[in-house]
């Protein structure tokens, strides 16, 4: 159940103040998003393979520079069955002296890994769940992976500069597609989109629910409905992959499928991109997607704080952890919004073959940084406990 | 640089006599996605035509006696060597796997290159044609520039943040610097002491003291109406006469002009978008800016810091190699 990777361990053991900081990754046993039928063919926007890929990319590529400064960084990997397995791994590696925790965990298993280890920083890689920044917000948790809210944006400046303004929402049945669906409609009317219509979709062959499950009858005039574009809420993915080339009419496809707001893509061509994704592919043997992106940023997250803290101790490097300034190979600086933990970034908006936009997209403005106009911004106040 | 500066030093020379009432001669430029150079007329500040290269060209510079140049192509893992008479490709090189920059010895027997995707530094015996030593450095590493006395090689690594003092006999990092973040590019004082290292993600440059390797100083660039994290220095050069240092501003679509002493900047000339590498003619009478995202180059007269002309080159242009 445990792997040990010692990383710089050789060179740590040479030098003579050598901190060797200790970080341990949860990840879901058995984790159904792993499931081959789902990695063989990922949906655009989920993952594709495990999270602890991406993290050992970064930790291998951070050596040089850790042994510069004479630090060291371990990774064991732990793997849990549920939400109680979780909290015992969290408290147990706390216990044992981790400098800070990493969680690829659905959000109440990660909650309750948090609630676990309070003192120890928490770095979320693998959920995008918007009541992690918000409500069910932590003092120590941060984000690397781009919130849902964050990407309903990203699509909502993108369609408002595209002047594609009428939108068609289609969220499927799932309570995750509800909640994802609010935060759609949330920033459709943000950047001042209308909405045409909003209906529920069901995957079924069922002739008796076809109003719910054909993309023609679910896209159809009837009624004089009109769209400029088609917005799917699909969790799932599979209902939402089909929709492209299927809709009544000629409108393209945004949300789940079709144009989709992503944390990075194998397509993406600027700033050293290309580089950082065949890196990866090697050492993975796959091509990088959104969550490699988020593992791999968590990993140097933590090289830059052991970098700027090397001797430690662990409040200098938690302390800088939190103001870390890291490199995503997006083009700017990227740091933590002191207000949900959350990484700001840009996102990548793409059909899997190119990245078509990316967003902030020119000409948004905001009184202090672009990148907070995705996501929840600071006045908000949405997390109280930060 | 070394040798180009040997060479340049002895035409300076030669041209005080001559009256540069008009810009002779051509720029070559490479662009990543052409797998070719545009040709631009240094008269009519046009282009005049397009030398086929070898895969994604894009470090360019002069070696040996400087009547070749030597084209790095990351997609092919070679450099391509052409005569600058003739236009014409006359050799090639192997540079290990995607090369990205280079700089020669000053005996010109030796190239020294980053390879991105490797995180290397590979040395190249031109004769031969053989990489001799492969020096394993941080991450995406690219600038790479040689001391005037060839015993020291420096390579930044983007991802590392480091500048990697490397010796050329022995092929050990002697020293890993810690700079700005992402660091680019190099240029180096005449005398020596200085070496000056963009940082891209910094919005800075890093002087260095090429004694200790401790920081003299760091330029932080202001652009007004841009933020810090849209001011992105990649591209440096300096005069021969080191008292004047022209900086790309990447994302700002600017590029800097600095003050060497005071490192003030003195001037800001908007150019295309993303500037990138920049080069002087001999006279240093004109900077060329090869603009990455607007597909151009950007002719700036350096004496009234203005731009004068941008020329459409090719396909994500990389760099220009001025030849007079």
């Amino acid at each position: 159940m445990k792997r040990f990777i010692p990383l710089g361990l050789l060179l740590a053991l040479g030098a003579a103040q050598a901190a060797t900081f200790k970080a341990t990754l949860l990840v879901r046993d058995d984790d159904p998003r792993l499931e081959r039928s789902r990695t063989e063919r990922p949906a655009l926007g989920h993952p594709g393979g495990p999270a602890a890929q991406g993290l050992d990319v970064a930790l291998k590529e951070a050596k040089l520079e850790l042994d510069a400064e004479g630090a060291a960084i371990t990774l064991e990997t732990v793997k849990v069955g549920n939400a109680a397995a979780a909290r015992d791994a969290a408290a147990r590696a706390e216990k044992a002296g981790a400098a800070a925790l990493l969680a690829d965990l659905p959000a109440d298993w990660l909650l309750a890994a948090a609630d676990a280890a309070k003192a120890t920083p928490l770095l979320n890689i693998g959920e995008s769940a918007d009541r992690l920044r918000e409500a069910d917000c932590r003092p120590k948790l941060v984000h690397l992976l781009p919130s849902e809210r964050m990407r309903a944006d990203a699509l909502a400046q993108v369609l408002a500069q595209r002047r594609w303004s009428n939108v068609l929402l289609l969220t499927g049945p799932s309570p995750d597609d509800a909640a994802r669906s609010a935060t759609a409609q949330a920033a459709i009317k943000r950047y001042g989109l209308k909405l045409a219509a909003s209906k529920p979709f069901k995957l079924s062959a069922d002739p008796r629910e076809r109003d719910l499950a054909n993309p023609l009858l679910l896209t159809g005039t009837a009624g004089g409905l009109a769209y400029d574009v088609v917005w799917v809420v699909d969790g799932d993915g599979e209902f939402a992959r089909t929709l492209p080339y299927r809709t009544a009419l000629p409108r393209p496809v945004v949300g789940d499928a079709g144009l989709v707001a992503q944390a990075w893509s194998p397509a993406f061509e600027r700033y050293g991109a290309p580089q950082v994704s065949r890196r990866f592919a090697k050492a993975a043997g796959r091509p990088m997607q959104g969550h490699d992106w988020a593992g791999w940023m968590a990993g140097k997250a933590l090289a830059a704080a052991a970098v700027a803290a090397p001797k430690g101790p662990p409040a200098a490097f938690q302390k800088a952890l939190a103001e870390v300034e890291i490199d995503g190979s997006k083009g700017v600086p990227l740091s933590f919004r002191a207000w949900d933990g959350q990484l700001r970034q840009p996102l990548l908006l793409g059909d899997g073959q190119s990245v078509v936009a990316t967003a902030p997209v020119d000409g948004i403005l905001h009184p202090k940084n672009a990148l907070d106009t995705l996501g929840a911004d600071a006045p908000e106040k949405l997390c109280k406990t930060r | 640089m070394t040798a180009p500066l040997l060479r340049r030093a002895a035409l300076a020379a030669a041209l005080s006599t001559a009256v540069l009432a008009q810009a002779q001669g051509v720029a070559y430029v490479s662009s990543e996605k052409d797998d070719a150079l545009a040709i631009v007329d240094l008269k009519t500040l046009s282009v005049t035509g397009t030398l086929p290269s070898c895969k994604r060209p894009r470090h360019l510079q002069r070696i040996g006696d400087g009547s070749r140049m030597l084209v790095a192509c990351t997609d092919s893992n070679r450099a391509d060597i052409i005569d600058l008479a003739t236009r014409k490709v006359v050799g090639q090189l192997p540079l290990g796997d995607e090369p990205e920059a280079f700089d020669v010895s000053p005996d010109g027997k030796t190239v020294y290159v980053s390879n991105e995707d490797a995180g290397a530094l590979s040395f190249v015996d031109v004769a031969s044609g053989k990489v001799t030593r492969t020096v394993e450095v941080g991450k995406e590493p690219e600038g790479v520039k040689v001391a005037a006395d060839g015993k020291t090689v420096w390579v930044t690594s983007e991802v590392a943040n480091l500048v990697h003092v490397v010796d050329t006999a022995s092929g050990k990092v002697l020293k890993n610097v810690k700079v700005g973040k992402r660091p680019r590019r190099f240029a180096l004082t005449p005398d020596g002491s200085q070496l000056w290292v963009t940082n891209e993600l910094a919005a800075s440059v890093t002087v260095l003291s090429t004694k200790d390797y401790s920081t003299v100083a760091t330029l932080d660039f202001e652009v007004k109406g841009a933020r810090k994290a849209d001011i992105t220095p990649v591209g440096i050069t300096m005069t021969r006469d080191g008292k004047r240092a022209f900086v790309a501003l990447g994302k700002a679509n600017h590029v800097a002009f600095v003050d060497v002493a005071s490192r003030k900047v003195t001037d800001l000339v908007l150019v295309g978008k993303r500037p990138w590498n920049v080069a002087l003619d001999k006279a240093e009478q004109r900077l060329y800016v090869v603009n990455g995202l607007s597909d151009d180059m950007t002719v700036v007269d350096v004496a009234g810091a203005k731009a004068l002309k941008s020329i459409p080159v090719g396909r994500v242009p990389y760099m220009a190699l001025i030849a007079e």
